[in-house]
């Protein structure tokens, strides 16, 4: 346990040796280093985990000072680690699936020109993921969190030479930067309150410091939310996630599926002490996340950009993630993280592997079709992905999603329940239509030109790694036979908290029962539609077709969302830079500091010419310091 | 002598006997061989680092009452030894280039080193006075090293002659002291004062009036400023750079020693003093290196600014004990101003090639053909202008949170010293923006009439030794910007170890 600087460092050393030497070194070494680094990383991240295992329940704490980093009074930030339960399935996490995106990478991006710089940023982004789920306190995980942010807008704008993938990464950059606003703010009111960044100094005090759903401990608890809404890509931040595919897949894979954007409910999760305090806040994140869930899922069923598709899917999954926590089932809110990471890494890198087969960056699935014959592994995986997303049975999706419905009718909240059962029909319809549309029916690419091929070893073995955990994974929490090590494992983190102790749900109206009948039901429903639709090719009535078209169209040019902000927020903001950067910047403020500017030069000129290089004069000048010096000591 | 006395003094003696080795050692080596002279001069700078930080320290004053060997004594050393080191890596190849590389150089900058430790070391005012002129008298040959140049001879004779005065002056501050308490050890003149102050309060005065003058003449403060941006434009480069470190330090760590007799007497007087000579100095300083085209010029002016916020430090030093904030503040300032100067100048010193006087201009994108000669000046011009992540943040803070906490004169120098760091950001940054935006003469015309040197650019002198000085300068700054504590903390470590020594 000892050991877990050395996940942290492993790959910051990757970074470093990549970003300054990876020029030089032959593309083996590059990738033996990123992938090697990650993979050792994650080897010591089991052996974190065992160690915890190894103790009795509630001394699964353990921190670790690596040095003082700001020493200062009133502020003390110390450089230290937090492992405990939490922090270790993140870390699993992110390593495991992590090392498996690096190794697809090795296949996927060997044809790049950059390759030690692509290996570069995987590896810092790694190190900075780390950091976040590592740090012990709310400065350090500011730190990780601004460098993952850094590390996103990097990867996003890879191939920079193209304007839009450019543009997506500062769209990226600036969106979550609005989160981030709130997000500091929220950590200067908790530095205010507490004195502390700690965690473990806050989540004591918390309750005695702050009232029981008091404005204080509201306001924080929201501009928290306003940085994981960022960050997470919510309602109504979301939009720069669909730009950010734009990066290479893996990246995609990477950073906007498995890791980068859970940090915000890991983030809940982690302060579940002060939301708790609460409950309007906990009823905003439950609202946003169904909210995200649904409309999210409407997007991602017009959409034809397979990567698009997988984009707007994980923004609806992420809401299901934080209708979890809101509702105050953060066990299965990471449960859930952690499944969506498998599932999600898998669709993201066989849509790569199906690219990859096409010759490069086609992603509309208009152009490909019939795939099935051609890429049979991928093809395979894919579908895997896509009933697991959709919750069928026994894959790892069924138990993790089911869960969190489960807990949200349970906790009494119906509404909430029937928008995220209404937004797993649409999980199921639009995950299984890109299935078909991309390997079903006619080829659609040009078959004069394209010959699909089927991916090398090197980027399947990850995508059989990441479907075995997929088909397997369910086994860590089997709600409906109570076998739940997952929940045991975390339960030390989340019990103390205030909902924890009404372990008696109010009397359900439904059993758990039928609640697992009626999501798989949902489940099958939109898988019959999509099949109805893609494979039987039902033929829908003109009428019909002309009555949903106002609503198709609506939904294709996803709700104008970005066509708002653009009026709303990017042409003002536009115009008060010009104004800004003209009138004022230039007029007023450049004019002040420019005449300071020429006042210190004149000045200054005008002192340099004391300087006459004779020795008597400098002589003069010492000797009349002296006696100003003595006159004034003997005055005095 | 007792064997304790030799054992305090070993770090003295293995610079000496360097010294004296390397010099005879010329004598037989022929001229290709003359690199050796830096590395057996850097192997005893090493052999004196770890002596020095290995050896026990002891509370009260040794060799009959001249010499202290405790915890401030060295970290000092260190301070001073790592700056000797550093010059000597980076004057190795420079000197070679100029055909000023005779045994006589190391000689001198070791002996001058050894003058820097005296002080830092003294415990009686005319021990003081010797390591001031061991430290002077060597500096005072090196300025005048490029024997053929005009403006070298001049700055030599410039500088000895003003020396002369200051030294002068310093002795007769020496001499006012010991007529008032009748004894020159620093212990002695404390218990007297008071009875001094009393009987013979003009004694008292003027001869700490004049100790002041003779010390901030060393540390180029202003209005005794005024030899150091002729001297450091016309010295060698490399004497340069180790001039403006090693008597800014020597000074400063004799002020360390001062101070334990200087605030007692003059109370808030001293403060005032050294308050409104701080303040001179970072306003001429600052202000007059905003004009400053020749990148030596500007570094002096630079040098005289910081010993500007190193007297802020001085001011509201108290009693000069480790464990104060102020002298904590003044230690590290001084570490991170050896390290950062040592590196810009190091930087002008492979950057110059045969002697040529650089300005501003003859950098013109430097960066773009020397990426990490570029990195590192641009580091060390952040440092020095005070901005995070470099060292250079963390030692204006540290002494100007020192002055703040010391009441509403030091919250005034505070303020006048982040407001001169503001005007120095403008001159440092624009080095930076001329090793990186303006383009390289090659670039824009070969207007230079076809020489082969303007064609591919100004190159650059990298030596193996320089790299490694300017390299070990550009990580400690960077490393002391992001863990500012690790100096901090043994810093209070050694103060506490001191403590305890003392029986």
């Amino acid at each position: 346990m000892e050991l877990v600087w050395v996940v942290l460092i492993l790959p910051l050393l990757g970074a470093l040796i990549n970003g300054l030497l990876g020029r030089r070194l032959p593309k083996r070494a590059v990738s033996g280093v990123a992938c090697g680094s990650v993979g050792v990383a994650f080897l010591f991240a089991v052996n974190a985990l065992l160690d915890l295992l190894r103790l009795p329940e509630h001394e699964r704490v353990f921190t670790q000072t690596l040095f003082d980093w700001i020493v200062s009074d009133g502020l003390a930030a110390k450089f230290s680690l937090l492992l405990d339960p939490l922090s270790a399935v993140m870390l699993l996490v992110v390593t495991g699936v992590g090392f498996l995106i690096h190794v697809y990478s090795v296949g996927y991006m060997g044809e790049d020109r950059d390759y030690s710089r692509y290996f570069s940023w995987l590896n810092l982004f790694t190190f900075s993921m780390l950091l976040l789920v590592l740090a012990d306190n709310f400065l350090l995980l500011f730190v990780g969190w601004e460098l993952v942010g850094l590390c996103s807008y990097l990867l996003i704008g890879f191939w920079f030479t193209k304007p839009s993938a450019a543009s997506a990464a500062k769209k990226a950059f600036v969106v979550t930067r609005v989160g981030d606003f709130g997000f500091m703010i929220g950590l200067f009111l908790l530095f205010a309150t507490f004195g502390t960044f700690d965690y473990l100094n806050i989540f004591e005090e918390a309750p005695q410091v702050l009232a029981y759903g008091g404005a204080l401990a509201t306001a924080i608890t929201l501009l928290l939310f306003a940085g994981a809404v960022g960050k997470s890509a919510q309602i109504p931040l979301y939009v720069w996630l669909p730009d950010a595919m734009e990066g290479p897949t893996p990246v995609s894979a990477l950073i906007h599926a498995a890791t980068m954007v859970t940090a915000g409910v890991y983030m809940i999760a982690r302060t579940h002490v002060l939301y708790e305090l609460a409950p309007l806040s906990m009823a905003v994140v439950a609202a946003i996340g169904v909210a995200t869930a649904f409309f999210a899922a409407t997007m991602a069923l017009v959409n034809n950009d397979i990567k698009r598709v997988l984009a707007y899917s994980t923004i609806s999954q992420l809401g299901y993630m934080f209708l979890a926590t809101g509702v105050g089932a953060y066990a299965a809110g990471m449960f859930h993280l952690v499944s969506h990471a498998f599932m999600k890494a898998l669709l993201f890198l066989s849509a790569g592997s199906v690219m990859h087969a096409l010759g490069g960056e086609e992603t509309d699935m208009r152009r490909m079709g019939g795939l099935r014959a051609k890429l049979p592994y991928t093809s395979t995986v894919f579908l895997l992905g896509s009933l697991g997303l959709s919750g069928i049975p026994p894959l790892v999706g069924f138990f993790s999603k089911d869960l969190i419905l489960e807990e949200t009718f349970l906790s009494g909240n119906t509404t909430l329940w029937l928008v995220g059962l209404a937004a797993a029909v649409l999980t199921a319809f639009y995950m299984l239509r890109s299935h078909f549309l991309t390997f079903y029916g006619k080829p659609r690419y040009d078959e004069a030109k394209v010959h699909p091929h089927e991916s090398p070893p090197v980027m399947l073995w990850p995508l059989f790694a990441l479907a075995a955990l997929t088909v397997f994974g369910g086994v860590l929490w089997i709600s409906f036979l109570n076998f739940a090590p997952f929940e045991e494992f975390l339960k030390p983190v989340f019990e103390g908290g205030l909902l924890a102790e009404e372990e008696a749900h109010p009397a359900a109206a439904l059993s758990t029962g039928t609640l697992l009948l009626l999501s798989v039901l949902a489940a099958g429903l939109g898988i019959f539609v999509a099949w109805l639709v893609y494979i039987r090719g039902i033929t829908v009535s003109e009428g019909l077709r002309r009555a949903f078209r106002p609503l198709y169209t609506l939904l294709y040019n996803k709700y104008y969302v970005d066509e708002l902000y653009t009026a709303l927020f990017v042409v003002p903001g536009r115009k008060l830079a010009e104004f800004l950067a003209g009138a004022f910047d230039q007029g007023l403020l450049n004019g002040i500091v420019n005449g300071i500017g020429r006042i210190i030069d004149a000045l200054g000129g005008a002192l340099s010419r004391v300087e006459s290089g004779y020795i008597r004069a400098y002589a003069a000048w010492m000797l009349a310091g002296a006696l100003i010096i003595l006159i004034y000591l003997y005055l005095r | 002598m007792e064997a304790r006395d030799f054992l305090a003094l070993t770090p003295m003696l293995i610079v000496t006997g360097t010294a004296l080795f390397v010099l005879m050692l010329d004598l037989f080596l022929r001229e290709e061989r003359r690199g050796w002279l830096a590395g057996l001069s850097l192997l005893g700078v090493v052999a004196a680092f770890l002596a020095n930080l290995y050896l026990p320290t002891f509370g009260e004053p040794l060799v009959q009452g001249m010499i202290r060997f405790d915890a401030l004594t060295q970290f000092l050393n260190a301070v001073f030894l790592l700056g000797c080191g550093l010059a000597v890596m980076l004057a190795a190849d420079y000197t070679r280039r100029q055909g000023i590389a005779r045994g006589e150089y190391y000689c001198l900058v070791l002996l001058s080193t050894l003058g820097a430790m005296l002080m830092g070391a003294s415990a009686d005012l005319l021990m003081l006075f010797l390591g001031l002129e061991t430290l002077s008298i060597p500096l005072y040959v090196l300025a005048t090293f490029l024997r053929k140049n005009p403006a070298s001879q001049e700055a030599g004779l410039k500088y000895f002659l003003l020396g002369a005065f200051s030294s002068a002056l310093f002795l007769y501050g020496i001499a006012l002291l010991y007529g008032a308490t009748g004894t020159t050890k620093l212990d002695g003149v404390l218990q007297g004062l008071s009875g001094a102050m009393g009987a013979a309060p003009g004694l008292v005065l003027g001869g700490l009036g004049l100790l002041l003058v003779g010390l901030a003449f060393k540390a180029a403060a202003v209005p005794f400023h005024s030899w150091a941006p002729d001297v450091y434009e016309g010295a060698p480069t490399s004497v340069t750079a180790f001039m403006a470190v090693a008597a800014k330090a020597g000074a400063f760590a004799a002020f360390l020693r001062v101070l334990a007799i200087s605030t007692p007497a003059l109370a808030e007087g001293w403060a005032l003093v050294v308050g409104w000579l701080a303040i001179a100095t970072m306003a001429l300083g600052n202000v007059v290196a905003v004009v400053q085209l020749n990148l030596k010029r500007l570094l002096a002016y630079s040098s005289i600014a910081h010993a500007g916020y190193l007297l802020i430090a001085v001011a509201v030093g108290g009693t000069g004990a480790l464990s104060e904030p102020a002298s904590a503040g003044l230690l590290f300032y001084l570490l991170v101003y050896t390290l950062m100067t040592l590196g810009a100048f190091g930087v002008v010193i492979v950057a110059e090639g045969r002697g040529e006087n650089l300005s501003l201009e003859d950098v013109k994108g430097l960066a773009w053909r020397y990426p990490w000669v570029g990195l590192a000046m641009a580091l060390f011009m952040v440092s020095l202008a005070g901005l995070p992540p470099t060292a250079g943040f963390f030692a204006k803070f540290y002494v100007f949170r020192a002055a703040v906490e010391a009441g509403s004169w030091g919250v005034v120098l505070a303020i006048v010293g982040v407001v001169a760091s503001v005007v120095s950001v403008f001159y440092y940054l624009r080095v930076v923006y001329y090793l990186y935006l303006r383009p390289a003469p090659a670039a824009e015309a070969p207007a230079a009439g076809g020489q082969a040197e303007a064609e591919a650019g100004r190159p650059v002198y990298l030596s193996r030794l320089a790299a490694w000085g300017l390299g070990i300068a550009a990580v400690l700054v960077l490393f002391l910007g992001v863990y500012p504590t690790a100096a901090l903390q043994w810093l209070t470590e050694i103060a506490a170890a001191a403590m305890g020594a003392v029986p």
